[in-house]
């Protein structure tokens, strides 16, 4: 059964130096706070899974967090590069970070794999290009029916999944609406998995059609954190922080100016300053 | 002759290119602008799907990323992403995939990975996303980029999305049944591949460009239909409905772009 702790307490026991991390939300529910706390607590050696690594990933690598990302496109989604992502491929800085990197649906389907209790996943894709050239994850394997070569990449199992949800019920059930990206997927994949809300309710009420329902059992944490995604959005809750975003592009080219960045907005503050972005919209 | 930034023929000419029936899988970007102008000028009921899993998406405004609650709120149905890329792409139900990327060739292979040696990159690009996928997967690939002598190069360093191979012939040699990229439409002109060689050829040259204009923002020697015709100029519509759409962005993301 899942167990109610506070953001600071969940990520101390769950998360170890040198795990590997899905931190999972495709735009929608990405789960800041819980990045800010790992960063707070010094987390180093991570080996980070993501699809769509961008804001967060960025500020964890540029704090030295992550010996390895594991990924399928890298970027700040409509605005640019992830400076603190480039400068640790690029020049190594704070240091080497190590990439293994995908397309989405290989992405995708690895995390089912996962979810699935199977060793790989198996797709129609990867033709004509050269990254098999440089992932040796990358590998083809032959349909014994009809002799059809297929691309196959080993499933995803991470140490911990932490995702950001929109409520909890009291019994430690976890509900996501909206675009549910790799979420359910991710927490099935991993040993261990932390869940922060958007808040704590009693009964969840009429489900969205395309809700997705967590229940108790498949959950290690939960964790209530209001605003937690900020700045990405929670469906029903707040919108996406678009400006913020741009903003991120300033704010993280050099060095010294993310680094004063982190100082006064994670270092200095704790999950609490995520409550004032949480805010429901009608 | 209209008023129009090469900018906003390059949009207008990419939102001709898709029909009232495609459905069609939307890049973030340039494409996102094309299909929604498409959507609300002369293909209404055009279905525009987005990788974050929206289906039959309708949105007001052009979204940053292409998993803005936006598409969610005006979209017919949200599936998750790996039913997205298993079910919807390689189930074979997209039409038409429009793609945008950092930089191509002759032959309409994408690179959006790397410039320089993979390991020791001089630039590091975001990488494929669902490019890879979706440029075999989908029925046919339509793409839009500005042209310069930086984005249209004589050879990739690295293939991110398969156009028509290397030497225009791999589709075929390894299996691939889609048609791969049959249309490129840039702020200079609008390339199809040639039937024989896959060669992207130029077929129509917007009002005001010039040969030498497209030769001087070309990596390769331009290659030139026997029939080159002129793009027609943007109608008033098409002009006022992409600046509208653009204005209503600029103020709904509230940055300062």
């Amino acid at each position: 059964m899942a167990r109610f702790m506070t953001l600071r307490d969940a990520v101390a026991e769950c998360i170890r130096d040198g795990d590997r991390v899905a931190m999972e939300g495709f735009t929608h529910l990405i789960p800041h706070a819980a990045g800010h706390e790992v960063i707070r607590q010094g987390r180093k050696g991570l080996t980070l899974y993501r699809m769509t690594p961008d804001i967060i990933y960025d500020q964890l690598i540029g704090m030295g967090c992550a010996e390895k990302l594991v990924f399928s496109w890298g970027g700040n989604p409509g605005v640019g590069s992830l400076h603190r992502l480039r400068d640790a491929v690029e020049n190594g800085w704070p240091h080497k970070l190590a990439i293994e990197e995908h397309s989405h649906a290989a992405m995708a389907n690895a995390y089912e794999a996962g979810a699935s209790n199977l060793p790989f996943a198996m797709f129609r894709g990867y033709l004509g290009v050269d990254l098999p050239k440089v992932n040796p994850n990358i590998k083809r394997v032959t349909c014994p029916f009809t002799g059809e070569e297929l691309a196959a990449v080993p499933a995803i199992r991470p140490d911990v999944g932490v995702i950001h949800a929109l409520r909890a019920d009291r019994e430690g059930n976890v509900l996501l609406e909206g675009i549910t990206g790799v979420q359910k997927e991710t927490v099935l994949a991993s040993r261990r998995s932390i869940v922060t809300v958007e808040e704590l309710v009693d009964d969840f009420g009429p489900l969205n059609r395309n809700a997705v329902v967590l229940p108790s059992w498949t959950v290690t944490a939960i964790a209530v954190v209001p605003g937690g995604a900020h700045p990405s959005y929670a469906q029903g809750y707040y919108k996406r922080d678009n400006a913020f975003y741009i903003a991120w592009d300033k704010i993280s080219r050099d060095r010294d100016g993310f680094l004063a960045w982190i100082k006064d907005n994670v270092l200095a503050k704790g999950p609490d300053a995520f409550a004032a972005h949480g805010r429901k919209v009608a | 002759m209209t008023n129009h930034t090469p900018t906003e023929m390059m949009t207008i000419a990419a939102a001709r290119a898709l029909k009232n029936d495609d459905v069609c899988f939307v890049g973030i970007g340039a494409p996102s602008a094309a299909c929604n102008l498409a959507r609300l000028t002369h293909a209404p009921q055009i279905t525009l799907i987005y990788e974050s899993g929206t289906l039959a998406t309708r949105p007001n405004v052009l979204p940053l990323s292409i998993g803005d609650g936006e598409l969610c709120d005006t979209a017919l149905t949200t599936v998750s992403v790996p039913e997205m890329f298993r079910y919807w792409l390689q189930g074979g139900r997209i039409t038409v995939g429009f793609l945008g990327g950092a930089q191509i060739d002759r032959f309409a292979n994408l690179n959006t990975t790397v410039v320089g040696p993979y390991d020791a990159p001089q630039v590091r690009l975001p990488g494929g996303g669902g490019a890879p996928e979706i440029a075999t997967n989908c029925g046919e690939i339509f793409i839009t980029m500005a042209q310069s002598p930086r984005s249209f190069v004589g050879e990739l360093e690295f293939i991110t999305s398969m156009g028509h191979g290397r030497t225009g012939r791999e589709r075929r040699a390894m299996g691939v049944k889609t048609k791969g990229p049959s249309r490129l439409m840039t702020d200079l002109c609008v390339f199809e591949p040639d039937d024989d060689t896959k060669e992207m050829t130029v077929v129509s040259i917007h009002p005001g460009v010039t040969r030498e204009k497209i030769a001087e923002n070309t990596g390769w020697p331009v290659r030139y239909a026997s029939n080159v015709g002129e793009t027609p100029p943007p109608t008033a519509q098409e002009l006022e409905v992409l600046r509208d759409i653009q204005a209503r962005t600029k103020k709904a993301h509230g940055g300062s772009r």
